[in-house]
Parts: structure tokens; C-alpha cells; sequence
């Protein structure tokens, strides 16, 4: 009876395994990148090139059980690469989800914590529990700007685990960047206005819409935006400039976001795009920040099939590009 | 005086939201998990349940289709209370019949207590 149990154990985690679309959906990996569909493709391969050796044997060998047992060997020797190789392709694969459901887990936790003392920080300074003297406020204020610095970093860290997991990226559908570009720029006028910035957009004519995953075009498009307006200054009195346009390029839509700011130094600019990289000019003007925004920015467009770049001089300003095709 | 269950298993947040709803003038009743939060709606009869999802012993969703299906709860308005943002996990919640999902790390103590005062019938 236990043995018939653990067989039919056994036989329906054999059947699991062979299921290679479950399996590579576990990994959130495409198919080809799956370690159990590069064990099947090696089969096919060892067959091939078994069969092949096999051949050459009848041609070259007399012997038959020569052949034979060159085939063997090398049937042995193939079967023990592909599975060595598929093993650790599994391994690694299962090592990056756990890490990414580590993340996940620690910064869902973390977000609990933090809101109660923000409740509790926005309790006290609002004079709900006594009156608060300057002094006292001060630091309050203090603990609340640290205590949102913390939640942006969450924030991002989480984002940064759902980019690199690739579950968000599965749900794509028909949108206009225009359309998205106009309602954030509407939602981030209170900022560039009081930072001194006129914010315009340019489009073509009868833009075509996107095949892509709305919420993470949206996060882009909200970073350039969000850095564009930090980091244009506003020079000899006259407001600072970001311009944003959008056209046509063949099969492709192109988004371009400029502003006349502080500029990425030459040294730094190959670094922009990695994760917790921020340059020293950007540090002194601002001294907060997680450094995972532009990180997060070309993950996403990456994910998406497309493209993004700039164009930077230290003082005089940016050019950030992305392009996305537009099937 | 309103009643409100406030069903979250952290207790940091517990206390001091807590501490804020009764200062406010609310009657809160508090679970640290799922299944207390289950019985002490149907004890307590709130006038409103603020339910966290990831929660002890019993899941915040299957809470919330209890309480709904349940004939002594199912009228109950039941606000989640959260920091899970992934769009499946607000509309499974809003099908199963919460009148409103928050996401804690985005809204301010001023926002909550306002969709709480709508939520009674306050505002």
C-alpha cells in the first residue's frame, strides 16, 4: 500500500516535471530560456548527433560492437553534460526566484512598520495627542522625511523585484503614450511649477497606440518626468525648460524627454543605468534618493521589447529616449 | 457610538492607528488574526471592518468571502487596508465585495480617516 503511494508520488512528480510550459512558468523564464526545455532540446541534439557518429561508424568501422560501444560511450558522456548543465540552469533559476521572493516578502514587511509610524508622526505633529512646541516639530518633521525616504526605497526595491521577476509584464494591451504622457504631465504641474519649470509636449499627428503593459510604461514615463523636473535649473532668472516629444519612427514610437539641467558628467555617464548608481553633481543637489529610478526605467523598456538611451553635457542640460514597437 | 473592527496582525500599527480611531471618538475592537477577526465580527457587529489581507491563521480574502457570505456580516462595509498594490489583488477584493481597497504606504493618516468617516456614513 506505502509503495503503491510513493510510486504514484513519484509518477506524478515525474508528470510535473515533464510539464515544461508549468515549468518555466515557475521560473517566470520564456521558453527558450527554461532549464527543462534546454533538457528536451538537448535530446534532441544527443539523438542527432548519436545517430550521425552511429553513421560514420558503419562507414568508417568494421566492427560492429566497436561502434556500438562508441555510441555508448559517447550516448554517456552527452546525457552526463546535458544534465549536469540543465542542473545548474535550474539551480541558478531557482536561486533567483527565491531571491526575488525574499525581497519581496522583506519589503512587504518592512511597508507595515513604517506606516504606523507614519500615522503615529502625522498624529502627533497634526496636535491630536497635545500641543507640539517648535522644537518638538522640528524633529518630527525630521523622522517624517526619513520615514518617507524609507518608504520610496521599499517602494523602489519592490519595484525593482516585480521588473526582474517579469509577473508584471503579461497583460499587454493597445495604449496611447500621448494620452499617458498628458495625464502625468497634468499630475506633476504643482511640482514643475513650483520648481520653476515649463513642461511641454510635442506629438505627431495621429499617433498610433502601443502594444504594452500599461502600468510599467506608466512608471517609466513618471520617472523621466519626476528626474527631468529635479534635476532642470532654472538659470539667470529664466524658468527652467523640459520638452517632450513623441513621433513615429517606422515600426517603432519614439518618446524623447529634454531638459536644459544640470547635465551627467562624461565620467559618469556610463554608469547611469545601473542599480544604486547615482552621479556626484545629482548627489550635491539632492541628496536623497534610491539610485534604482533609471535602473528601473531600462529594465522596464527592456522587458517591453524596446530601447532606451540619452544624450547628456555636463551644464547644459539632458536627452532621454525610449522606443517601444509598436505591435 | 461607531464600532470599528480593526482586523491587522501588526501590532505596532495596531496600536497606534488604533489609539488615533479612539481618540477620534470610535469604539475599536481589535483582532491579530483572521479567524479572531471572523468571530468578533459576528460578536461585535461593527459598524465597519478595516481588514488587512496577509494575515494570520486565515488570509484577509477568504475573511472577506466569509463575511459576505455570511447572512449576520454580509452587510457589514468592509474597507482592506493593505500594502499589497498589485492590481489582480484590488480587484479580487472589490469582487468579493470591499467597498474600498487602501494601500497603507500611499495614503496619509488624514486620507484614511476621511475614507473611514465615508465609509460610516459621516461625510
Amino acid at each position: 500500500m506505502i509503495y503503491g503511494i510513493i510510486n504514484l508520488m513519484i509518477f506524478k512528480t515525474t508528470l510535473q516535471d515533464l510539464n515544461i510550459s508549468a515549468q518555466c512558468k515557475k521560473y517566470n523564464l520564456s521558453l527558450w530560456q527554461c532549464p527543462h526545455f534546454f533538457f528536451v532540446l538537448m535530446g534532441i541534439v544527443m539523438a542527432g548527433v548519436i545517430s550521425a557518429v552511429y553513421g560514420i561508424g558503419l562507414h568508417f568501422l568494421n566492427d560492429p560492437q566497436v561502434i556500438a560501444l562508441v555510441v555508448l560511450f559517447l550516448t554517456a558522456a552527452l546525457f552526463i553534460i546535458t544534465f549536469v548543465i540543465t542542473k545548474s540552469f535550474e539551480k541558478t533559476a531557482e536561486a533567483n526566484r527565491l531571491k526575488s521572493e525574499f525581497v519581496s516578502i522583506v519589503t512587504h514587511q518592512l511597508r507595515s512598520p513604517l506606516t504606523s509610524l507614519s500615522w503615529a508622526i502625522e498624529a502627533l505633529i497634526s496636535g491630536e495627542f497635545g500641543e507640539v512646541d517648535k522644537k518638538q516639530l522640528e524633529y518630527l518633521k525630521i523622522l517624517k522625511e526619513n520615514n518617507s525616504r524609507m518608504g520610496e526605497l521599499i517602494k523602489d526595491l519592490i519595484t525593482v523585484t516585480k521588473v526582474e521577476d517579469g509577473s508584471q509584464f503579461k497583460n499587454k494591451e493597445k495604449v496611447s503614450l500621448e494620452k499617458i504622457t498628458k495625464d502625468l504631465i497634468f499630475r506633476f504641474q504643482p511640482f514643475s511649477q513650483a520648481s520653476g519649470i515649463d513642461l511641454k509636449i510635442k506629438a505627431d499627428e495621429k499617433l498610433p497606440e502601443v502594444l504594452t503593459v500599461i502600468n510599467q510604461i506608466k512608471i517609466v514615463i513618471e520617472s523621466l518626468i519626476d528626474n527631468a523636473i529635479r534635476y532642470a535649473k532654472p538659470k539667470e532668472g529664466k524658468k527652467g525648460l523640459i520638452e517632450i516629444t513623441i513621433v513615429k519612427k517606422e515600426k517603432n514610437i519614439q518618446f524623447k524627454i529634454g531638459d536644459n539641467g544640470v547635465g551627467i558628467p562624461k565620467e559618469d555617464q556610463k554608469y547611469i543605468f545601473q542599480k544604486f548608481f547615482r552621479s556626484q553633481n545629482v548627489k550635491e543637489m539632492q541628496p536623497y534618493g534610491s539610485g534604482l529610478g533609471l535602473f528601473i526605467t531600462k529594465s522596464i523598456i527592456t522587458r517591453l521589447g524596446g530601447k532606451i538611451g540619452f544624450k547628456s553635457e555636463e551644464g547644459k542640460g539632458t536627452t532621454f529616449w525610449f522606443i517601444l514597437p509598436i505591435k | 457610538m461607531k464600532k470599528i473592527l480593526f482586523v491587522e496582525d501588526e501590532v505596532a500599527l495596531q496600536k497606534a492607528f488604533g489609539t488615533i480611531l479612539k481618540d477620534k471618538g470610535y469604539d475599536v475592537v481589535s483582532a491579530l488574526d483572521g479567524e479572531t477577526g471572523l468571530k468578533l465580527a459576528k460578536e461585535e457587529k461593527p459598524n465597519l471592518i478595516l481588514l488587512d489581507l496577509i494575515l494570520p491563521k486565515i488570509h484577509g480574502f477568504e475573511v472577506l468571502k466569509k463575511l459576505k457570505e455570511e447572512k449576520e456580516t454580509q452587510e457589514i462595509p468592509v474597507i482592506v487596508l493593505t500594502n499589497l498594490e498589485d492590481m489582480e489583488n484590488v480587484g479580487k477584493a472589490l469582487e468579493l465585495g470591499a467597498m474600498a481597497y487602501l494601500i497603507k504606504a500611499q495614503y496619509g493618516l488624514e486620507e484614511v480617516l476621511e475614507k473611514i468617516k465615508k465609509a460610516l456614513g459621516e461625510i
